[in-house]
């Protein structure tokens, strides 16, 4: 059981949304206790891995803006003032 | 007319002014009146009070606002301007003038769209719009924010300047769209329903709220969010809406179908990312620090279990039983001596005694009780019987010997 919940997907293919769940799930497992020393340690390199993933995402946030027209979807420039 | 000179009505001309104001304001049309015309010679004493003039191409009217009526206008009052003002007809005896006094200005034209805003408000209220069940909770971190606006002017500038400022992770799906005139209605609506049907169009991932916007303007400027199509089509988005047009003093139909209502473009931006970057931040700081603390925790708790297994390990070491059994050994090892010195003692008292009487046994000790050794010189033998003897012998006593000469005739032999 404890072992289902070290996850295998690359930490780099997760998104920022999905890592920061992942996180919360891991802490929140290795709070409650229940898992072996091995899973313990195992839970805290992902866990590390991926609080450190997710501050990488957040410092280097770029906000994205698209343009809907019709059915075609593309970068808005926005005008300079 | 020819005046009767002897008319029975004889009145002062303060009887007359009074009689004349009683006919005014005793008139309900009178007491209760919208009054159409254009500004002139507006004046703003320091009482307060405000005076102008309202005419149009024919009459004049004069008008004043008292002060507390004046400080709650929110129409900026300019000489020219075309309003509507609403008050009654009052009667200024001490110069006998008539004039409206003003409690409600509105720009002209604001009062049939406002009976039209009211209509159109009662109808769909009636149709349950505008229920507060129908409220949708705005995610508070949002993925994809789609945003429909003018593609010029302020408002879109604001809000993605918010957007990026509070949550830059965001996505902006933009759809623009006029946002005045009568070609605004139909094409936000059709904005609105775009960002709907977005999985249809498209494999982008469809918006977790929409903002529908617009900047500051007159009520007719912002009319298009008061039209039924549109506010149908904000009440109908299965994507929750938060809706921000003009000012925070400016309310339309759309802002009563939305899920939210915003008093600016900036604060619908806002409103859409609650969760902040600055949050986000938090959040990570505070799941690192727990953590580090878990694995702390459970490094310090392993190391207890560890310290209390080696002392129950070395309670149970056989290291003890090494011991005991060195001690026992000791033991023997004593015993074996002793037994062993015992032996050596036995053994060394036998082999005196023997030799004492191995001692007794030899030739010497039995020279010393006076007996002697004879033997033949001729060839070394023993003499021990009288036949033996001959020639000279070899006397051996205790403490030497000395030779003798045979006499062979006192030989005697005793058998």
């Amino acid at each position: 059981m404890a072992k289902s919940k070290i996850a295998t997907k690359p930490i780099e293919e997760l998104s920022y949304e999905e890592a920061l769940t992942e996180l919360e799930s891991i802490v929140e497992s290795l709070e409650g206790g229940q898992n072996s020393l091995e899973d313990s340690m195992k839970l805290f390199e992902r866990g590390q891995a991926l609080a450190s993933y997710c501050g990488v995402l957040l410092e280097s946030a770029q906000l994205k803006v698209q343009k809907l027209a019709g059915e075609n979807i593309s970068a808005f420039e926005e005008e300079s003032e | 007319m020819q005046p009767t000179l002897f008319s029975s009505i004889h009145l002062t001309v303060s009887q007359l002014t009074f009689h004349i104001r009683k006919q005014l304001e005793n008139d309900p049309t009178l007491q209760d009146v919208w009054v159409e015309g254009e500004i002139s010679n507006l004046s703003r004493p320091a009482s307060g009070h405000i005076y102008f003039t309202l005419k149009d191409k024919n009459a004049a009217l004069k008008c004043m606002m008292w002060k507390q009526d004046a400080g709650r206008s929110r129409v900026n009052l300019q000489d020219g301007m075309a309003i509507e003002a609403h008050g009654r007809i009052t009667v200024y005896e001490p110069q006998g003038t008539y004039q409206l006094a003003v409690n409600l200005i509105q720009p002209k034209g604001e009062g049939a769209l406002y009976q039209e805003f009211l209509r159109l408000k009662a109808l769909l209220e009636a149709e349950g719009l505008f229920e507060i069940d129908r409220k949708r909770p705005i995610p508070a971190q949002p993925r994809v924010v789609g945003i429909v606006t003018s593609g010029t002017g302020a408002a879109l500038r604001d809000m993605i300047n918010t957007l990026r400022r509070r949550l830059p992770l965001v996505q902006v799906l933009l759809v623009t769209s006029p946002v005045q005139g009568v070609e605004a209605p139909p094409a936000l609506v059709k904005a609105l329903q775009s960002l709907n049907s977005l999985p249809m169009i498209s494999d982008h991932p469809t918006p977790d709220v929409i903002l529908l916007a617009r900047g500051g303007g007159s009520i007719e400027d912002l009319w298009a969010f008061n039209t039924e199509q549109v506010v149908r089509a904000v009440a109908d988005s299965k994507i929750p809406v938060i809706c921000g047009v003009g000012h925070e003093t400016d309310f339309t139909l759309s802002d009563f179908a939305a899920d939210l209502r915003a008093p600016t473009p900036t604060a619908a931006a806002e409103l859409a990312t609650q969760t902040t970057l600055d949050d986000l931040r938090d959040l990570l700081t505070s799941y690192s620090s727990r953590l580090a603390s878990s694995i702390l925790d459970l490094t310090a708790e392993q190391k207890a279990f560890i310290f209390a297994l080696r002392s129950r390990l070395k309670y149970v070491s056989p290291e003890r039983r090494i011991q005991s059994e060195y001690q026992q050994l000791d033991e023997f090892l004593r015993r074996a001596f002793s037994a062993m010195d015992h032996r050596i003692q036995l053994q060394s008292n036998y082999v005196n005694g023997i030799s004492r009487r191995l001692f007794s046994l030899s030739p010497e000790g039995i020279l010393l009780r006076g007996y002697a050794i004879v033997t033949r010189i001729e060839d070394g033998a023993v003499v021990s019987k009288v036949a033996q003897a001959r020639g000279e012998m070899k006397v051996r006593v205790s403490d030497g010997e000395f030779g003798i000469k045979c006499d062979v005739s006192s030989k005697n032999c005793e058998s």
